[in-house]
């Protein structure tokens, strides 16, 4: 744990001196709000296109997230760094995953109301707490595959590729879920709770795949 | 170093006796769908080939698992051979089902049925498989990567039915509807008997796959032995070790 | 790749190893820390066989290769503090090295901006951080001058104690610190000996 810490400390200072990944990933998904007003020809959308709308758009600045992972480790020899420690090596999988998710938080902070702004047409605020629960469910199931394909995908030749077309499959069931979930919050005098269903489908979700990529990740890092 | 040589003459055999039964059963035996005439006999072929394409990526999963148990080659390698085959029978699946969904609901695809759709998912998944192994050029690790790829995506089939179903449950009948208690006697023993022959064509396909890899090596490393380490290209594009 | 390399090394002695860019340095250094595994063969550090046993010994091997292992954007301080706390040591240890090697003036700035250098100096206190008791040294004096080559001898040197494994691209400064030579040919051992019975023109043959 104290490990983890460590890690993630380190990787945030980093993010803090460089600023590159967040501002990338934030100035991503409001290009693609406008591109979607384009796209769409359509002044505000409501219900389940909203919530489709809103669930791509953060998925794909995701991506850009993801790729860069694991860049600096492979780069700058944080790998060996880490390898040569005598830590538990896990303890990369949850700092990676945590930081990965801290971003997301950092993301969707800015995305969403800019997203109510600019193409949501109902009001932003019943829908919120719903809203925030689907999307913390929908980000650890980013975060927990995003590192494990992140992992995969840097030590590969085709690196920026391999993690995307891996990634998404992996994710569509949990994509489906916060999109499902948040549809119903997004529509006039709609829920303020996401239905049950999507929910349980995101934990569960979330649930076995933290427990799959904690039991794998040790295989990944050896040489 | 196991034969896989060994019953595949017998299972063969076997294999194809229960698919010339079953190709029997199907024109002779069953009796002809009221709404969708002949061509719902394609139901026979294409749902055993789908049931046994996600036993096939299941299988394997737990193939890469025991690898990354015992760091021994030969699970990787039994690993790979079912996943591909299980593309292979995949895509036959696909094949099939688009035939069928054209002949019988007039689109060639269609979203409506939650089990198609996971079954795509599914297929581009594991399409990612090959270009994954063949990114990494270290053996080892190639072994190691294809294996986590093999737990993780396989612990993903049953999960990922689930979450569709979920999505499409309530919006739209079934279309399928395959439970077995569902089907009058005549069209239960034919599905069983094709379901055994697909699931038996598979196996002796995996085996004849096995057999062919792992004679090619025993001989690569034979001639590496006799004749030098020069004697023995290395091979392009394969999940066999040298 | 390496094959067929056999030797003991006791505690507290000097391996030099000798060879051309190629020849299975770098190789051998790195499964010596459990960076790579051997395919065939025993690795025994301290006792404990390898790779099974690698997180038993980890802790106790500092390896310094060619990759600082630093991060460009941290600075020195923040790097240094980075590898302590995940080796389990103080802050105090991070600024009695930084001290020691001459580099508490320019411990805040990003590593990026130090001279090759200042990054080896630094790359030295990583290395020697948890007081380990095997040190494995690729080119260790590679980028020092003099003045910087006298400030790390405490630490890497002859005087600091440890089991040492030593590469260097000058093999009469590799023999002259050794207790044992190794020469690596093509992934192969040439010969295991003590300095004083190196043959020279063996020696050349390596490098030729």
């Amino acid at each position: 744990m104290r490990t983890a810490l460590t890690v993630l400390r380190k990787d945030l200072l980093l993010e803090l001196r460089g600023l590159e990944t967040l501002p990338a990933m934030i100035l991503f998904a409001i290009v693609t709000f406008v591109i979607f007003h384009f796209g769409l020809n359509r002044d505000t959308i409501d219900g389940q296109l909203a919530a489709g709308v809103l669930t791509v758009t953060l998925l794909f600045a995701a991506m850009l997230g993801i790729n860069r992972l694991f860049v600096a480790e492979r780069e700058q020899g944080g790998f060996d760094a880490f390898l040569l420690a005598p830590v538990d090596r896990s303890a990369l999988l949850v700092a990676k995953a945590t930081a990965l998710f801290l971003f997301l938080v950092v993301l969707e902070v800015i995305a969403v109301p800019a997203f109510g702004l600019l193409l949501l047409g109902p009001s932003l605020g019943p829908a919120l707490p719903g809203l925030i629960a689907v999307l913390a469910l929908g980000d650890v199931a980013l975060a927990v595959i995003g590192t494990l394909v992140s992992a995969i995908a840097v030590q590969t030749r085709a690196r920026d590729l391999i993690g995307p077309i891996i990634g998404l499959p992996l994710l569509l069931p949990a994509l489906i879920g916060m999109a499902r979930g948040a549809g119903p919050l997004l529509v006039a005098h709609g829920s303020s709770t996401p239905p049950g269903r999507w929910v349980a489908i995101l934990a569960l979700y979330d649930v076995v795949f933290a427990l799959l990529s904690y039991a794998v990740f040790d295989f990944l890092l050896e040489d | 170093m196991t034969t896989y040589g060994r019953g595949l003459r017998g299972l063969s055999l076997a294999a194809a006796a229960t698919i010339t039964l079953a190709l029997a059963l199907v024109f002779f035996y069953a009796p002809l769908d009221a709404d969708q005439g002949f061509i719902q006999k394609i139901f026979y072929i294409h749902v055993p080939l789908a049931i046994t394409a996600l036993c096939g990526f299941v299988f394997g999963g737990v193939l890469g698992a025991m690898y990354l148990r015992t760091g021994d080659r030969k699970w990787d390698i039994r690993s790979y051979v079912a996943i591909h085959m299980a593309l292979i029978f995949g895509v036959a699946t696909l094949l099939t089902g688009t035939i069928w969904a054209k002949a019988s609901w007039g689109h060639w695809w269609v979203w409506s049925d939650p089990t198609l759709t996971s079954f795509l998912i599914v297929m581009l998944l594991f399409a990612t498989y090959q270009p994954l192994r063949f990114s990494i050029e270290d053996p080892e690790r190639q072994s190691r990567y294809a294996s986590v790829f093999a737990v993780v995506a396989g612990a993903f089939v049953p999960l990922n039915f689930i979450a569709v179903r979920a999505a499409q449950a309530y919006v739209h009948p079934r279309v399928l509807t395959l439970a077995g208690g569902n089907l009058p006697g005549s069209m239960r023993l034919t599905f069983l008997v094709s379901l055994v022959g697909v699931v038996l064509l598979y196996v002796t396909l995996w085996k004849y796959e096995m057999a062919a890899k792992s004679t090619r090596m025993q001989v690569r490393a034979l001639r590496r032995a006799l004749l030098g380490e020069d004697s023995v290209a290395p091979l392009k594009r394969s999940a066999a070790p040298s | 790749m390496l094959r067929d390399v056999s030797l003991d090394v006791p505690a507290g002695s000097t391996l030099a190893v000798l060879g051309r860019n190629g020849a299975g340095k770098s190789t051998l250094l790195r499964i010596l820390a459990t960076l790579l595994r051997p395919h065939a063969g025993d690795v025994r550090l301290f006792g404990e066989a390898l790779p099974r046993r690698g997180f038993a010994v980890r802790g106790r091997l500092g390896l310094l290769a060619h990759d600082p292992l630093l991060y460009r954007d941290l600075s020195g301080r923040e790097n240094l503090g980075y590898h302590a706390r995940l080796h389990g040591v103080g802050s105090e240890r991070v600024e009695e090295l930084l001290e020691a090697v001459g580099m508490g003036g320019r411990a805040d700035e990003p590593v990026r901006l130090l001279s090759r250098g200042m990054v080896q100096r630094l790359a030295v206190c990583r290395a020697v951080l948890h007081d380990p008791s095997l040190l494995l040294l690729d080119e260790p004096l590679a980028n020092l001058d003099p003045a910087a080559t006298d400030l790390v001898a405490p630490l890497i040197g002859r005087a600091c104690g440890a089991t040492r494994v030593l590469t260097s691209h000058d093999p009469q400064a590799a023999l002259a610190e050794a207790d044992l030579v190794l020469g690596l040919e093509g992934g192969r051992a040439a010969f295991v000996t003590s300095p004083d019975q190196v043959d020279p023109a063996a020696v050349k043959r390596l490098y030729a």
